[in-house]
C-alpha cells in the first residue's frame, strides 16, 4: 500500500539536509498553508459543481453545460466573477465585525479542514485530543454567523442569525455525543489513532449497533450543523431572502459560500473517519484476494471516495427534503436526538465492557 | 324564493326588482346600515357572502353597490345599492364588522371614490400612494400629471402607518380621529414588495414576537395599472387584452368571463363549438395554475425539486397554448362572440396525451411531496379556517372549498359547456393548510375528468359568432361570475349604450385571499406566513388591477 507518509517525509528530510532546523520548519509551514488553501479552494469548486450536476439530475435539468465539457469550468469561472466584484459598502453596518464575520466563518472551517487525516502522514497536526479539536474549532463558525447577521443591521439577518445560533448549539450536542460514543469505543481522541485501529473492521461494524445508530445521528445533526437543507433555516431564502449573509457581496460572499460547501464535505470527512475507516481500505476476512485488489487502490482515493457518498447523501437529502420550521427542528434535536444519543452512548459503554 | 320577498317585506323604504334570481335593493345611505344588520344577521337566510364591493360615479350622485349571496344558496343574488348626493364629503356606513371581506372593498372605495365609510378604523388608500391627489374613477376626475407627478421620494412611512377613520361616538356626532398600525417598540419586518416568497410585488408589513408573527398588514398598490380606470377609455374587444393581464395564471378564465359578460349583454348566440373550445382551455389553464401554485408552495417550504418538477409538467400545457392560440401564458384566445381561431389539428391529440401523464405525475407528486413527514409536519394542524370564516372574508374557490364551503361557480351557475360535463366539486372539511395543498391536486384530477368527457365531443361548426364591427352594448348593468383558478372571478359591466363601459369592475378573488392570510397568520411562525401565503396561493397583479 502506498501511504503519502513517504512524500512527505522525503520532504522533511530534503529540506533538513540543507537547512538549519527553524528554516526547514519555517518552509514546512509555508507549504502546508499553500497546499491547504489550495485544496480548500479546488475541493470547494469541485463541490460547487458537482452539486450543481446532481441537483440538476435531481430535477430533471441538465445543469452547466457551456463552459468546459460538462461544465466543469462553471464554477472556475464563477469564481473569478466573484473575485471581481466590488465589495458594497453598506451604511450603517458595524464595519469591523461585518468584515471580521467572513473570515470567522471560513477560518473555522479551514482550521477544521486541517486536522483531517486524509492519508496515513497527510494530516497537518496530529493532536492527541483531535476530536476534541474538531468540536472545539468547527464551533466557532457559529460566532462568525452570528457576528454577520449582528452586524449588517438588517432584520432579515438578525433573525437568520439567531436562527442560526439555536440550531448549531443544539445540533453541536448531539453531534459531540455521537462523536463520543466512537471515541468510548476507540480509546483514544487522536484521529490517526482511531483510523489505524479500523485496519480490519471500520467501526461502524466493529462498535455493532450503537455505532450504526450513532452513524445516523451524526449525519442528521452533522447535515444540520451545514445550515443545508432541510436545516437551511438560517438561510431560508423564501422566508429571509438569505439570511445571514444578505448583505454581503462580493469575495465576502464568496467566503461564507465557500464555508458552506467546505463544511459538508468536512462532515463527510469525519463520518469517513469515525465511522467508514477514514483511508483505510474495505477488509474482509477470508476474502483475501478481494483484499488484496483493494489494498492497491491508494489510500486518498478511499478517503475521497468515502467522503463524496457521504456528501452525495446529503445532497440527495437537501434535494428531496422541504424545511423544516424552528420549532420543530429544536424539537427533533432536543426530543429525540439528544436523548436517543444519550442512551446510545449507554449501550456503546454496555457493548465496548461486554463484547 | 318565497324567504327572500319575506325578508324584503321588512324593508318599507327599499325598491325592490327581481329579475330570476336577481334581487336589487335600493335603499337611502341612512338606512344602509339597517338592511345590511337585517341581511346579515336574520336567522332565516342569512346573507353571509359579500362577493364585491362596487363604487359607482353615476354623474351627480356616487353610489357603493354591494353583491350579496346566501352561502346556502349561492345562485342567489341581492344586489344592494346605495348613494349619496354630497360630492364633496361623501359618507357611508360601513358594514367591515358583519363582513370581513368589507374591510378592504370599502378601502377600495375609498382609493378610487373618495367616499369615506363611517365607523371602519382604517381609511387608508389601498393602491394608490397616500398623498395622491384626487379620486381616479371619479367621472370628473382630473388626470393632469402636473397634479400627480411621478414621486422621486419614497412613501412617507407615517402615512402608511397612520390610520385615519371617521367614527360615530355615542351621540350620533361623526368624529374624525387617527390610530397607529403599529406600536412604537414593535418589530416591524417588511416581507416585499422585493422578496422571494409574496409572488409578485406584494408588501406584506409583519410585527413579530421572536419567531411568531403578531399582526400582518398587507399593502398593495405596487403594480396598479388602474385596468379599471383604462377601461373607461377602451372599446369592449380592446378590455379583452387587459383581463389576460390581471390574474395572468388563469387569464384565459378572466377573458372568458369578460366575453361571456358582455355577450349577455348583446345577448349574442354563441356557437357550441366555442363552448365547448373555452371550456377545455379554462381546464387546461387551471391545471397549469394549480401546478404553479403547488410548486410555489412546495417551493415556499423550501422543496425547490418540487417546484421544477410543477413548472416541467405546465410547460406540457404551455406548448398546447402555444400551438393553437399563439400566445403561452398571455393566450389571448376568447374573443366576444366565440375563440380567436379554430384549434389547431394536433391539439385534440396532444390534449388526449396529456390527459394519461398528468394523472402519472400526480402520482409522482403524492409521492415526492404529500406523504413527505418533513412537508405534513408543516402542513398538518397549521392555518385553520372555519367554514363560517371563510364565507365572512370571501375566501372563495379552492381555499373555500378545503373549509367545507361549496363554492364553485361551475356548479352554482354552470356556464359555457360544463352543464355537459360530469365532474365533483371537491370539499373537505378540516380548513387547515393540508386540506388547500391537497385540494388543488384533487381539482386538477376532476379538471382532467372535465377534459376527457369534452375533448372527443367539441360539435362541428363555426367557432366564433359574428359580431358587428363596432360592439355597443346595450343601456344596462351586467354581471357574470365564473370559477377562475383562485376563486370566483366576477365581472360587473355598467353601461350606458357606448362602445365603451361606462364602469367595469373586476372582482379580484387574491385580494381576499390576501386578507384571509391576514386574518389566519398571527399567532404562526415566520416560515408559516410564507407558507400559509403558497396555500392561498395569490397572484398579486389579479389584487392591483
Amino acid at each position: 500500500m502506498f501511504h503519502f507518509e513517504v512524500v512527505t517525509q522525503w520532504i522533511d528530510e530534503f529540506l533538513r539536509t540543507y537547512l538549519t532546523d527553524v528554516w526547514a520548519l519555517l518552509i514546512e509551514y509555508v507549504l502546508i498553508g499553500v497546499v491547504i488553501l489550495g485544496v480548500y479552494a479546488v475541493l470547494a469548486l469541485v463541490l460547487i459543481w458537482l452539486e450543481r450536476k446532481i441537483c440538476a439530475f435531481f430535477q430533471c435539468r441538465l445543469g452547466p453545460t457551456r463552459v468546459g465539457p460538462l461544465g466543469l469550468l462553471q464554477s472556475v469561472a464563477d469564481m473569478v466573477k466573484i473575485l471581481l466584484k466590488e465589495l458594497i459598502k453598506i451604511d450603517r453596518v458595524d464595519p469591523f465585525l461585518f468584515r471580521l464575520a467572513a473570515f470567522m466563518v471560513i477560518i473555522a472551517s479551514i482550521c477544521t479542514f486541517g486536522a483531517i487525516p486524509f492519508d496515513k502522514g497527510l494530516l497537518v497536526i496530529d493532536f492527541n485530543i483531535g476530536v476534541f479539536y474538531l468540536l472545539a474549532v468547527s464551533s466557532l463558525g457559529v460566532v462568525g454567523i452570528l457576528m454577520a447577521g449582528w452586524a449588517s443591521n438588517n432584520k432579515y439577518t438578525m433573525i437568520g442569525a439567531m436562527r442560526s445560533g439555536a440550531q448549531l448549539i443544539s445540533y453541536e450536542l448531539s453531534c459531540g455525543l455521537a462523536m463520543m460514543t466512537i471515541v468510548m469505543l476507540s480509546g483514544s481522541l487522536q484521529l490517526s489513532e482511531i483510523v489505524e485501529q479500523q485496519a480490519y473492521a471500520w467501526n461502524l461494524w466493529r462498535g455493532g449497533i450503537p455505532a450504526i445508530i450513532a452513524f445516523v445521528i451524526y449525519l442528521i445533526a452533522g447535515h444540520a450543523e451545514t445550515n443545508r437543507g432541510p436545516f437551511d433555516l438560517p438561510e431560508a431564502e423564501s422566508e429571509l431572502t438569505a439570511g445571514y449573509h444578505t448583505e454581503y457581496s462580493g469575495i465576502q460572499f464568496g467566503f461564507f459560500y465557500l464555508a458552506e460547501y467546505l463544511n459538508m464535505f468536512i462532515i463527510a470527512a469525519i463520518a469517513t473517519t469515525l465511522f467508514l475507516g477514514g483511508w483505510q481500505p474495505l477488509y474482509i476476512p477470508g476474502w483475501d484476494a478481494f483484499n488484496s485488489t483493494m489494498a492497491f487502490i491508494p489510500p486518498v482515493m478511499w478517503f475521497f471516495a468515502k467522503a463524496f457518498a457521504c456528501v452525495l447523501l446529503s445532497l440527495w437529502v437537501r434535494w428531496t427534503m422541504p424545511r423544516l420550521r424552528i420549532d420543530q427542528l429544536l424539537n427533533l434535536e432536543w426530543k429525540i436526538l439528544m436523548p436517543l444519543a444519550l442512551i446510545n452512548i449507554l449501550l456503546m459503554a454496555l457493548w465496548v465492557i461486554y463484547l | 324564493m318565497q324567504v327572500i320577498k319575506d325578508l324584503l317585506a321588512q324593508l318599507p323604504f327599499a325598491t325592490i326588482e327581481q329579475k330570476e334570481k336577481e334581487y336589487t335593493v335600493t335603499v337611502p345611505k341612512e338606512k344602509l346600515r339597517e338592511t345590511a344588520t337585517l341581511l346579515y344577521n336574520n336567522t332565516q337566510l342569512p346573507f353571509d357572502y359579500l362577493a364585491d364591493i362596487v363604487g359607482m360615479d353615476y354623474g351627480d350622485e356616487l353610489g357603493v353597490i354591494y353583491f350579496l349571496s346566501p352561502s346556502r344558496y349561492p345562485s342567489y343574488v341581492l344586489i344592494l345599492k346605495t348613494s349619496t348626493a354630497d360630492r364633496e364629503h361623501p359618507q357611508i356606513d360601513s358594514v367591515h364588522d358583519l363582513w370581513n371581506s368589507a374591510g378592504l372593498y370599502e378601502r377600495e372605495v375609498y382609493d378610487f371614490l373618495g367616499i369615506v365609510f363611517c365607523g371602519h378604523p382604517d381609511m387608508r388608500r389601498l393602491f394608490l400612494r397616500q398623498d395622491w391627489k384626487g379620486y381616479p374613477l371619479r367621472k370628473d376626475y382630473d388626470a393632469n400629471p402636473e397634479l400627480n407627478p411621478v414621486p422621486l421620494s419614497n412613501e412617507d412611512l407615517d402615512d402608511m402607518e397612520n390610520m385615519p377613520a371617521t367614527v360615530i361616538d355615542i351621540n350620533g356626532e361623526r368624529i374624525k380621529n387617527h390610530t397607529k398600525l403599529f406600536e412604537e417598540e414593535e418589530y416591524v419586518v417588511n416581507f416585499g414588495p422585493q422578496h422571494p416568497a409574496t409572488h409578485g410585488v406584494l408588501h406584506l408589513r409583519v410585527s413579530l414576537d421572536g419567531e411568531t408573527i403578531k399582526k400582518v398588514d398587507p399593502n398593495f398598490g405596487y403594480i396598479h395599472r388602474g385596468i379599471e380606470k383604462m377601461s373607461e377609455a377602451y372599446t369592449y374587444p380592446q378590455i379583452l387584452h387587459l383581463t389576460d393581464r390581471l390574474d395572468y395564471l388563469s387569464g384565459t378564465i378572466n377573458r372568458h368571463a369578460t366575453c361571456l359578460c358582455v355577450e349577455k349583454g348583446l345577448e349574442l348566440e354563441v356557437p357550441e363549438r366555442a363552448h365547448y373550445i373555452r371550456t377545455i382551455i379554462d381546464e387546461l389553464t387551471r391545471i397549469a395554475s394549480h401546478l404553479l401554485g403547488w410548486g410555489c408552495m412546495a417551493m415556499d417550504m423550501g422543496s425547490i425539486t418540487a417546484f421544477v418538477y410543477g413548472m416541467r409538467d405546465r410547460e406540457k400545457i404551455m406548448d398546447i397554448f402555444e400551438e393553437t392560440c399563439g400566445g403561452r401564458l398571455m393566450a389571448n384566445y376568447s374573443v366576444i362572440g366565440g375563440v380567436m381561431q379554430d384549434i389547431h389539428p394536433n391539439f385534440q391529440q396532444r390534449v388526449k396525451d396529456f390527459i394519461p401523464y398528468m394523472r402519472k405525475m400526480l402520482k409522482e407528486y403524492h409521492l415526492l411531496f404529500t406523504g413527505n413527514p418533513i412537508a405534513r409536519g408543516r402542513m398538518d394542524n397549521i392555518g385553520y379556517l372555519s367554514q363560517a370564516h371563510a364565507i365572512s372574508l370571501g375566501a372563495t374557490g379552492p381555499t373555500g372549498r378545503a373549509s367545507g364551503w361549496s363554492n364553485d361557480v361551475r356548479k352554482i351557475e354552470p356556464y359555457a359547456a360544463y352543464r355537459h360535463a360530469d365532474f365533483k366539486e371537491m370539499l373537505r372539511t378540516d380548513g387547515l393548510t393540508f386540506d388547500r395543498y391537497i385540494i388543488r391536486l384533487d381539482e386538477i384530477e376532476e379538471s382532467l375528468k372535465i377534459i376527457e368527457q369534452l375533448i372527443d365531443n367539441i360539435p362541428g361548426g363555426a367557432y366564433a359568432a359574428k359580431t358587428k364591427a363596432i360592439i355597443k352594448l346595450p343601456e344596462g348593468e351586467y354581471r357574470q361570475r365564473v370559477e377562475a383558478a383562485r376563486g370566483e372571478f366576477d365581472v360587473y359591466i355598467n353601461s350606458r349604450g357606448d362602445k365603451y363601459p361606462y364602469r367595469i369592475k373586476f372582482r379580484s378573488p387574491c385580494m381576499t385571499l390576501v386578507n384571509t392570510l391576514a386574518h389566519i397568520a398571527p399567532g404562526t411562525k415566520v416560515a408559516d406566513l410564507i407558507m400559509l401565503g403558497g396555500s392561498l396561493d395569490y397572484v398579486v397583479p389579479c389584487i392591483d388591477r
